[in-house]
């Protein structure tokens, strides 16, 4: 009864959360200098008649009370309108991204989180041997390295100078495939440098908090107790020390999402991918209001989605949870 | 009948300072049946000696000399597998702020559980179940808070579920480290009626820790007093706090609790323990003693001066 009260009060939470973000991207790439029309006409020979049909044509000439509701209106019904660089619908364009981007990021984060918590478990089970030493340093380079210049590097070296993997797009332009199975691999080999350079610095951070909350809780006087009990080291992990560290891990996983998004853009715009990231980073440079407002909004959603399911994961776990 | 027999135990732990000397040849015995106080001021090595016992002690410790003799076997020689099998089903613990002693994201009912599933085969989760909602009834609480979380307790509460915890695999031992410390002075009597109560009950042995020496005297069989790593007087508790052997023990009879339960000395005896880490050979309370004189300079030297009385003192009573 509590539980479900809990989440029901979350899930408000969240759609009002979102709904304020709706109307402040609304308003941000209103105030946005750059007026996109202008920018669609790049001669500028336009005649005064024309760019008033643009705006029409795009509900630009509507009062901006107007443009709101009919932006509520459409961002509820999926209708995100006609791109002003593709001109075609903006849905359809974001489709077709989506799947290069969920792939990526599913990828990342199935990595980030296996690697990234494995090590920092085992770091912390060998608190000070070599092993330990050895994950921390790497971790804190990793943890300080920019996306980009990872991404970059790795392009000079795997890319041109070693020349074993392909440094952009998705698949081998032009490439004729005898099977399935040889366009995946392909698809597979467009993936690695993206995903590692996107998984270097939230693996780090993936690490740094397991490994300093499993040393935290590891010092607590239940785990004393555990031992005392007659618990063997691994069960004592299991059953007591793992559990107690998801909190955080939890918290973080939440934050991660928002993280693993900017990251997406840097990673995509660096190695051509033809994911969301680079269609959004298009779109600011050529202020595709439609295609950036999707966007946001979808990723906007996403990240209330895993804020709203680290909240419940977070109750599930924690008996404490009482409040809000 | 000894059921547990310590001989020239010292132990010592790692530090960046140096070795830290917290233990230093400590003999004390365990009769079965019967409670052993251990007294002294905090860091004494009260709880160090003690959770020697089970081998409990952190990752810095080393057992530098001496035995542990449980049922005629040598605790401290034993493997960290061997061990694992006799914590909780042999030697339970009632640990040292307890507070935090449980689990908070699991229920106390699971906690209670968990040794009896994991040192009793074939025990089933009903039986196992059965057992703890008695222990707990036994203890003064409901049976039905078995699905209740450690936050929904308050601390006098908490600590009877760790002793009922401590019972659930019908201990032989009971260690039981400042079990009421933390509690107030109304809870701290009930509980230690109820720890009085249980041993006879189950017929346990215990150890029992406090710096309350005049608690231990009312609870205790024996008693033995702590000063600096050093066991300096160990015999019938009533007969140590009524003739004590050693200067020390004297001194801690006749001082006061402080608010914080530390004890002060009434005669406000000057300077500090020893060091830990560079430890004299002589009696450690030698720089804080008023009957001192060349003749305590000598190797500290604890001997059986009545019958089953002990201390390190040679200018005993
Ligand atoms: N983990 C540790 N590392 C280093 N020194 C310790 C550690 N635990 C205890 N000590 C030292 O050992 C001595 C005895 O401590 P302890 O057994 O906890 O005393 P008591 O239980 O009588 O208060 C103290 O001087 C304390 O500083
Ligand atoms: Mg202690």
């Amino acid at each position: 009864m509590f539980k479900l009260k809990y989440i029901g009060k979350k899930f408000i939470q969240m759609l009002i959360t979102l709904f304020a973000i709706i109307t402040f991207n609304f308003f941000l790439f209103r105030i946005l200098p750059g007026d996109p029309v202008k920018l669609l006409a790049r001669s500028g020979a336009l005649s005064q008649e024309s760019l008033d049909r643009i705006h029409a044509l795009f509900g630009l000439d509507q009062p901006l009370g107007i443009q709101y509701l009919i932006y509520l209106k459409n961002m509820i019904t999926g209708k995100y309108g006609i791109s002003i660089t593709y001109r075609t619908d903006v849905g359809t364009i974001i489709a077709e991204r989506m799947g290069n981007t969920v792939a990526l990021l599913a990828l990342a984060t199935v990595l980030i989180i296996v690697i990234g918590i494995g090590t920092g478990v085992i770091a912390a089970m060998r608190r000070g041997s070599t092993t330990d030493k050895v994950l921390l340093v790497a971790s804190m380079t990793g943890w300080s390295l920019p996306t980009f210049w990872t991404g970059l590097l790795m392009i000079v070296v795997f890319g041109v100078t070693l020349n074993v993997l392909p440094v952009s797009g998705i698949l081998t332009p032009g490439a004729v495939y005898t099977s399935t199975g040889a366009m995946l691999i392909d698809y597979l080999r467009h993936l690695i440098m993206p995903t590692i350079a996107l998984i270097i610095v939230d693996m780090a951070e993936f690490f740094l908090i397991t490994r300093s909350t499993l040393v935290d809780v590891m010092t607590e006087d239940f785990i004393l107790t555990a031992k005392g009990k007659g618990l063997s080291e691994k069960k004592i992990l299991w059953r007591h020390a793992l559990p107690n560290s998801m909190l955080p891990i939890v918290t973080t996983l939440a934050l991660y999402v928002s993280l693993v998004i900017g990251g997406a853009i840097q990673v995509e715009t660096v190695f051509s991918f033809p994911g969301m990231g680079q269609l959004m980073y298009d779109a600011v440079l050529k202020r595709d209001y439609p295609i950036l407002e999707a966007s946001f909004f979808l990723f906007a959603t996403v990240t209330l989605v895993a804020n709203f399911i680290s909240d419940i994961l977070y109750m599930l776990i924690d008996p404490r949870v009482k409040e809000l | 009948m000894k059921i547990l027999d310590i001989k020239d135990l010292s132990i010592e732990f790692k530090s960046k300072a140096g070795m830290v000397h917290a233990v230093q040849n400590v003999n004390l015995w365990l009769n079965e049946g019967e409670i052993l106080g251990v007294a002294g001021e905090s860091g004494c090595g009260k709880t160090t000696t003690t959770l020697a016992i089970p081998r409990l002690l952190p990752k810095n410790a080393v057992i530098t000399g001496g035995e542990i003799l449980f049922n005629g076997e040598d605790l401290a020689a034993k493997s960290e597998k061997e061990m694992e099998a006799i914590r909780w089903k042999d030697i339970a613990v009632v640990f040292q702020g307890a507070m935090n002693a449980l689990n908070p994201l699991k229920t106390i009912g699971n906690q209670m559980m968990e040794p009896i599933l994991l040192h009793e085969e074939g025990v089933s989760k009903a039986e196992a179940e059965a057992r703890v909602k008695e222990l707990l009834e036994q203890v003064g609480i409901a049976g039905h808070r078995f699905n209740n979380y450690p936050h929904e307790f308050s601390g006098g509460m908490k600590q009877r579920v760790m002793i009922a915890m401590a019972l659930v695999c019908r201990p032989k031992i009971i260690i039981a480290d400042e079990p009421v410390t933390a509690l107030d002075v109304m809870i701290q009597a009930q509980i230690l009626e109820l720890l009085k109560k249980l041993t006879k009950e189950y017929k346990l042995s215990m150890i029992m820790i406090s710096h309350d020496l005049s608690v231990l005297s009312e609870l205790c069989d024996r008693m033995a007093i702590m000063y600096a790593g050093r066991v300096v007087e160990f015999g019938d508790a009533k007969d140590v706090f009524k003739n004590p052997k050693h200067e020390y023990t004297d001194k801690l009879i006749h001082s006061l609790p402080d608010i914080s339960g530390d004890r002060v000395f009434t005669g406000g005896i000057p300077g500090y323990p020893p060091s830990l880490i560079e430890p004299p050979a002589h009696c450690p309370f030698y720089d804080r003693c008023e009957r001192r004189d060349d003749s305590c300079l000598g190797d500290f030297n604890f001997t059986e001066i009545t019958p089953g009385h002990w201390t390190g003192c040679i200018h005993h009573r």
